[in-house]
């Protein structure tokens, strides 16, 4: 079981500049801990008292991870992650 | 650190501001990676569709990242438009800024200094912001 994941610019001094990572799980909660045990510091950069951080989208395949049940999103063998920061402001 | 951005440019995205006024207006200047070149104007639609805030919508977001790969650019800058206030990053900017290599410009189209426009540009590093020169050519 691998999933791909792309890691955006401001998140690569987690990965050792890696633009792609592996990591493994059934749900995006599963794959977020399996990231954060192996890139340590990682999982707080993505998610907040529990719940995905507001600057942060993450899609699996094409579709925003919010509309497939955040981080409860089923995640299957092959499946590619894409976290991007929030172009936003005020 | 400066940013160096034609005329036409800035011209584009006072134009913008102005269309889209009192919405704030966004978009992104793309170049070749690792070039820092401002070179591909592409103007994003607002999704908050507000005068006190903007947001890529996510899928647009997706779209222009997958672009940038596929084209082997980088975005260079990043800007929005402040319609009442200064053209200096809000609190939101900051906490917001994602991008540690765009230079993130800002125009303010606010009514006391029109018809002109500010339009200044900052790196916005770790929450910390630092102004820089920008220099316009023909």
């Amino acid at each position: 079981m691998s999933i791909e994941v792309r890691i955006p610019t401001i998140l690569r001094p987690y990965t050792k500049d890696q633009k792609t990572v592996e990591a493994e799980g059934s749900t995006l909660s599963a794959v977020i801990s399996d990231l954060d045990a192996k890139y340590a510091g990682l999982g707080e950069r993505l998610l907040e008292n529990g719940a995905l951080r507001r600057f942060i989208n993450v899609y699996v395949n094409d579709e925003d991870v919010r509309f497939l049940g955040g981080l409860e999103a089923a995640i299957k063998d092959g499946d590619s992650i894409t976290v991007l920061p929030a172009v936003a402001g005020g | 650190m400066s940013l160096e951005i034609s005329r036409a440019f800035v011209d584009a995205i006072a134009e913008q501001s102005r269309a889209e006024y009192p919405d704030e207006c966004c978009g992104v200047i793309l170049g070749p990676a690792g070039s820092d070149k401002a070179l591909r104007h592409k103007p994003m639609l607002n999704a908050a569709h507000s005068p006190t805030f903007y947001e890529f919508d996510p899928k647009d977001l997706l779209a222009l990242y997958r672009e940038v790969d596929d084209n082997d650019e980088e975005i260079v800058v990043i800007y929005h438009s402040h319609t009442e206030t200064e053209a200096y990053p809000s609190r939101t900017d900051i906490a917001y800024a994602g991008e540690p290599g765009a230079h993130y410009v800002l125009v303010s189209t606010r009514k006391e200094i029109a018809p002109a426009i500010e339009f200044r540009s900052y790196r916005i590093i770790d929450g910390v912001v630092t102004e820089e020169p920008v220099s316009i050519t023909d």
